[in-house]
């Protein structure tokens, strides 16, 4: 069953997973399990975007799924439960300024489903405030989401903060989003532009070392 | 513009045609001089010749000016969106200063008018953004809900003016108090009483507000507009449309809700879209028609390489916007499509319309490729990036613009111009994408 509940997640089937969801549920297994699960159908939605099978509206409404899981998963679960073994630890907002989140909550999804520990400050971040959770979290890779041209000088502005605190050189970079490009990344100094999603959890990947 | 009697009568291409030559004779402008009418005449000819795949003089050059102008005057955006004298000067120097073959209209909103409406889809400087914000932004929602469908697809308007108008416009939340305006029984009746609704009475006075500030700024936006004209730019668009798929998408139910109904209700969703398009298409129209231009401007969001599958775009975006587009080529018009992301897997899709009709403009799609499918079919534009402009320097944009009209100019059907507007950038960048246009995209 396992295997046909990670395929009937990886393609979308709404109703079947929320049907064998509940069945599981209410057959007594571990809670965990069935995560576990969710998040290996979710990590091959996440492959199957990287391949070009899957697109934006597959991402989106497979969040939405694993959502609907997790909410009927979560009363079941003991206080104790293990927590899952997170990969690494990734800061992620968008820039000042900008309050567009459609790409930033995308990106925040495929890190948490692959395994990163995600703190995501939403929109219209100021350059302090990613220097703060940094330091807070000692996250080793940050994500600079924008959309418009005025994400191109909160960038640079927040790479720069970051270098005045004195922990640039602690941190990996990514910037995506919009009008965000190559271009974008050497004018504000960061350390790689991310075409989408699955681009930047390849990034968080290779910085942290994870296969 | 003014239809002859045999309109309905005529071939796209000889209603076209009758679009083009009114533009082109300008009827009524006083030009300030010769230098000026003929100026304008040559913009008008190149254009014509560029959408219509003959061979121009030169390539043409549009810059769209979004908030640009408010910086180049030395003033910011929230300055000139409550000022409208300060807008005036702000969109005069850039039209003196920057020769290109387009007008550009200032890229803002009345302030005022935004504020006397309590407009929630956007946010502003001092209005959700820092009083420093540099561009207007939309704030997408799911003002229509998903289980909505039904109300809209069963009277589109009496929804419009009931729930989207209510929770879109603070001043219009007394709108949701009106019982069905399907039927026209009682309507009368209800107005009346509505009268008297102190809610309804402090409605009335922010609308009366907002058409001072919207008369205000309509009056210099007018008086630009017909200085720039006199100056020699020729008629801007008068029509504006949304792809079907988009309006919903954008507008009514937000990326996320319109992913939810692709998978839990797509024939709702593929049925809205169906009932948009004729509205989407009439409203164009009529805009075009009150104006003198034949161009009829389409930003385009949600159906790029990017936001969906193939198979999503052939049944989702394409079928009913295709059918806005040859509406609108029937009527004469030429559809300009600003085309967000990119386009690389759509060019063969969009080769699927009658030659020459449309005027496509690119941000990000991949030129060469464009040309490749589209060259001796379709006119083309864009592509010079907003990155670019705002931060690379004079010596970049000339080599990306020698490059584009390389690639894309041979055989004519190529409009040096952007898929993008910007706000703060070095002027000598623009200068130098229309100085190449002029010297580098000469024809002859």
């Amino acid at each position: 069953m396992p295997e046909s509940y990670v395929n009937l997640l990886a393609d979308l089937k709404e109703d079947e997973v929320l049907k064998l969801t509940k069945k599981r549920i209410d057959s007594g297994e571990d809670p965990m399990k069935i995560l576990e699960d969710s998040r290996k159908g979710m990590e091959i939605v996440g492959k199957r975007f990287a391949d070009g099978e899957y697109f934006l509206p597959e991402l989106v409404f497979s969040g939405e799924l694993l959502k609907q899981v997790t909410a009927m998963v979560k009363p079941h679960m003991s206080g104790k439960a293990t927590q899952v073994k997170k990969a690494g630890k990734v800061v992620i907002g968008t820039v000042a300024g900008d309050i567009h989140d459609i790409g930033l909550n995308i990106v925040d999804f495929m890190l948490d489903v692959n395994g990163f520990d995600v703190t995501n400050l939403g929109v219209d971040v100021p350059a302090d405030k990613f220097v703060k959770a940094m330091k807070d979290t000692k996250a080793p890779v940050l994500g600079l989401s924008g959309f418009l041209t005025p994400a191109f000088d909160a960038m640079k502005e927040t790479v720069e903060a970051l270098e005045k605190a004195g922990i640039r050189k602690n941190v990996k970079i990514m910037i995506g989003g919009g009008q965000m490009d190559d271009e974008v990344r050497k004018y504000a100094k960061a350390d790689a532009f991310g075409k989408d999603a699955m681009a930047a959890v390849s990034l968080a990947k290779k910085w942290i070392g994870v296969n | 513009m003014k239809k002859p009697e045999n309109w309905s009568g005529l071939t796209w291409q000889e209603k076209r045609d009758k679009r083009f030559e009114w533009w082109g004779a300008a009827r009524g402008v006083k030009f300030v001089s010769k230098e000026a009418r003929a100026k304008h005449d040559a913009s008008v000819d190149r254009t014509i010749k560029a959408i219509k795949l003959e061979i121009p003089d030169r390539v043409p050059v549009h810059i769209p000016a979004g908030t640009f102008p408010a910086y180049y005057a030395g003033y910011d955006l929230k300055t000139i969106m409550y000022d409208v004298e300060k807008m005036r000067e702000a969109w005069l120097k850039f039209a003196r200063d920057f020769d290109t073959d387009g007008m550009a209209g200032a890229g803002t909103s009345s302030g005022g008018f935004m504020d006397a409406l309590g407009t929630r889809t956007m946010k502003w400087p001092g209005h959700g953004l820092p009083d420093d914000a540099t561009l207007v932004q939309f704030v997408e929602e799911e003002y229509m809900k998903a289980d909505e469908y039904d109300a809209f697809l069963d009277n589109p308007t009496d929804y419009y003016i009931r729930y989207f108008l209510p929770r879109t416009h603070e001043a219009f939340a007394p709108l949701a108090k009106l019982s069905s305006l399907s039927s026209y029984m009682g309507i009368a009746g209800q107005l009346v009483m509505a009268a008297g609704d102190p809610d309804f009475k402090k409605m009335v006075r922010a609308l009366v507000k907002a058409n001072e500030a919207n008369v205000k700024w309509g009056k210099v936006s007018a008086e630009c507009t017909r200085v720039c004209r006199e100056m020699g730019f020729p008629a801007g668009g008068g029509g504006m449309a949304l792809a079907p798929f988009d309006t919903i998408a954008d507008m009514f139910r937000g990326t996320r809700g319109s992913v939810m109904d692709m998978y839990r209700q797509p024939e709702k969703l593929l049925e809205a879209c169906d009932r948009i398009m004729p509205l989407s298409l009439d409203a164009a129209i009529k805009g075009a028609d009150m104006g003198d231009s034949p161009f009829v401007f389409i930003p385009m969001h949600k159906g790029d390489d990017m936001f969906m599958s193939d198979k999503q775009f052939e049944k989702f975006y394409w079928p009913s916007y295709k059918r806005l587009l040859l509406g609108l080529i029937d009527e004469g018009l030429v559809p300009s499509p600003i085309v967000d992301g990119t386009y690389n897997r759509r060019l063969e899709y969009i080769k699927d319309l009658p030659r020459t009709g449309v005027f496509w403009v690119f941000e990000k799609t991949d030129m060469a490729l464009a040309k490749k499918v589209l060259g001796g079919h379709t006119c083309i534009g864009g592509n010079v990036t907003g990155s670019l402009i705002c931060k690379g320097t004079p010596e970049d944009v000339r080599k990306y613009c020698r490059w584009l009209i390389d690639t894309c100019a041979p055989g004519g059907g190529y409009v040096l111009s952007m898929g993008v507007s910007v706000d703060k950038a070095d002027p000598a960048n623009f200068q130098a994408m229309i100085e190449t246009a002029k010297t580098y995209g000469q024809y002859h």
